[in-house]
């Protein structure tokens, strides 16, 4: 059973504290929202998750084993990351786009059977197979939203990290996208998304870690950790909580409030 | 081996052929199977110069589209973005002090080469911009450009002021087998270091987050390429003199064939520059005029308009 936790973490950038001494487990199989408002650390944690950033005291381990000590490629293999810029530098076809994400696994001499069965599978996921063959930039946000996905899908990573993966989609792209996300974490991977809709929190996740100003607020099942006198303190926000006829949370923030 | 590839090497043989037929004197094929004098010709003069137009040209060709890549900048060009400016800076230092012959002055042109690029590859981690790279090029190739003009400015003699002057507008003329050996080595050297990037190119096509998260190793790639481009550059200006634009054109003249992929880009990349300058060599001796036109000019004047289009077609995107 793959784990991955940190202990402990924090970072200074610029004289700002934005990691202030950060403790949260993940479960694999399972979706983590990370929730909090802007400059709460969230997306400063998942660049520690994924090795880009190094942090100042503390520590992310995987498998019972310090990151530090994992192999920059070992790392890129286990732990796959869905950046929030959308950036595609050169007008590649999909496909090509795609394979990029085998790049930590392939050997020297090109694609094997294994990489192309997994290119395959991450495209046909995330139901993009019909535009292999087209150019990027032909492509619509959710088009390529869902491309950008199936590349780090196609590296079959134990941990997807996602910052914000539903920014610029549509609502019905936002619902499928979630689906995904859930899709990614019932098949066995350890889903980490940091997401700014409470409700899309409320509708996939399994567990919730809430951070304000580089701090833990709370952490747990988002039925516990998403109540309205929580979501005053952290966002300064009233809100109402309540049930459609079907059975979905959802959550309105109805004034200001200051906190 | 892409269709594209194999007809750029066959394209370069015909070329090559013409290289060594073409010039002031044009020796006729009788002349290669007898005792003609003529002979002399080929094998001091053009066979030389027409080995170093490939190499000159693969280098230049091959480290524009590493550039590209790397910068993921379809306007980077070592010419325009100061790599050569650099390069040309140490040469003319090495002529001012007077180390004109041997291994100085390529060390002093590699020196330069590997200094520009360096300021540019340190900005490249900074900020993703375009605009921010080629303005930080265009100021690299100015301060070099300024500081050769001190050095110009301040020969010590006519003849230094001539000889700086006259080896600063690239040309192939007159080259010998010395400068084919030194030169050769060199940019074998440099393409060996830019052909290991391809693949952390392609990764880079997602920006460096997404391509750190797979596993690239920007310090290694960053020390691939500007030790690459140092060494393909330094060499061809030390050979040659400055000769721009072969590293902006060619990697779009093969994108419409192989696909925008920056690893797919390279080898074409590579062998339509070296058959570029080839073609633009042959063409500059085959003119008639007085004397003859310097190659370094002819590419500018090809270039120049080349760089135009290409702006007012990505106006759009940069807006």
């Amino acid at each position: 059973m793959s784990s991955l936790a940190v202990n402990a973490l924090t970072l200074t950038l610029g004289g700002r504290r934005v990691l202030g001494g950060i403790d949260a487990a993940f479960q694999p199989g399972r979706v983590t929202a990370v929730l909090g408002p802007n400059g709460a650390g969230k997306s400063t944690l998942l660049a520690c998750l994924a090795g880009l950033r190094t942090p100042d005291s503390g520590e992310v381990v995987l498998d019972g084993q310090r990151r530090a000590a994992i192999p920059r490629r070992d790392l890129a293999r286990r732990i796959g990351l869905l950046p929030q810029t959308a950036d595609v530098h050169w007008d590649v076809d999909v496909e090509t786009l795609v394979a990029l994400g085998r790049y930590p696994h392939r050997g020297r001499w090109g694609e094997s059977p294994a990489d192309r069965a997994a290119i395959a599978s991450a495209m046909a996921a995330t139901d993009v197979s019909q535009f292999a063959a087209r150019p990027v930039t032909s492509l619509s946000g959710g088009e390529r939203a869902r491309v950008l996905l199936a590349r780090v899908l196609a590296g079959a990573p134990e941990w997807l990290l996602a910052d914000e993966p539903l920014a610029n989609l549509d609502p019905a792209h936002q619902l499928d996208a979630l689906d995904l996300l859930r899709a990614v974490a019932t098949a066995g991977a350890g889903v980490i998304v940091v997401l700014h809709d409470l409700n899309q929190a409320l509708r996939v996740a399994d567990a919730v870690l809430l951070l304000r100003a580089g701090q833990v607020v709370a952490a747990g099942p988002p039925d516990e950790v998403l109540t309205p006198q929580r979501i005053a303190e952290t966002y300064g926000v009233a809100a109402h909580i309540g049930t459609t006829p079907g059975g979905q949370r959802y959550l309105i923030a109805t004034h200001r409030e200051p906190r | 081996m892409s269709r594209l590839s194999l007809g750029l090497l066959a394209a370069i043989v015909l070329a090559a052929s013409a290289s060594l037929l073409a010039g002031k004197v044009w020796v006729p094929f009788e002349a290669f199977v007898s005792d003609d004098p003529r002979w002399q010709i080929i094998a001091e003069l053009r066979l030389p110069r027409t080995l170093l137009a490939l190499l000159v040209g693969g280098g230049l060709g091959l480290s524009g589209a590493v550039m590209q890549g790397y910068l993921r900048n379809p306007l980077a060009d070592p010419g325009l973005f100061g790599v050569s400016a650099g390069a040309a800076l140490g040469a003319v230092l090495s002529l001012f002090f007077g180390f004109a012959s041997g291994w100085l002055l390529p060390a002093f042109a590699l020196a330069g080469a590997a200094a520009a690029m360096a300021i540019l590859a340190l900005l490249v981690g900074r900020s993703g911009s375009i605009i921010v790279f080629t303005l930080a090029g265009v100021i690299v190739s100015s301060v070099a450009g300024s500081m050769t003009a001190l050095a110009i400015s301040l020969a010590p003699t006519p003849f230094a002021t001539t000889q700086i002057v006259t080896w600063l507008m690239g040309a192939l003329t007159d080259r010998s087998w010395d400068d084919v050996w030194l030169a050769l080595p060199l940019i074998a050297a440099g393409s060996a270091l830019l052909a290991l990037t391809g693949r952390t190119l392609d990764a880079l096509t997602l920006g460096e987050s997404a391509a750190r998260s797979m596993g690239v190793d920007p310090l290694r790639l960053q020390l691939l390429v500007v030790a690459g481009v140092a060494l393909c550059v330094g060499a061809s200006v030390a050979a040659a003199g400055v000769i721009g634009f072969v590293g902006l054109i060619v990697p779009h003249l093969v994108r419409p064939f192989v696909g925008h992929r920056p690893s797919a880009v390279l080898l074409p990349s590579a062998l339509a520059g070296a058959l570029l300058l080839l073609v633009a060599d042959v063409a500059v001796r085959a003119l008639p005029s007085v004397s003859e036109l310097r190659l370094g000019i002819a590419m500018s004047m090809i270039g120049g308009p080349f760089f135009l289009v290409l702006l007012l077609r990505m106006r759009r995107n940069l807006a």
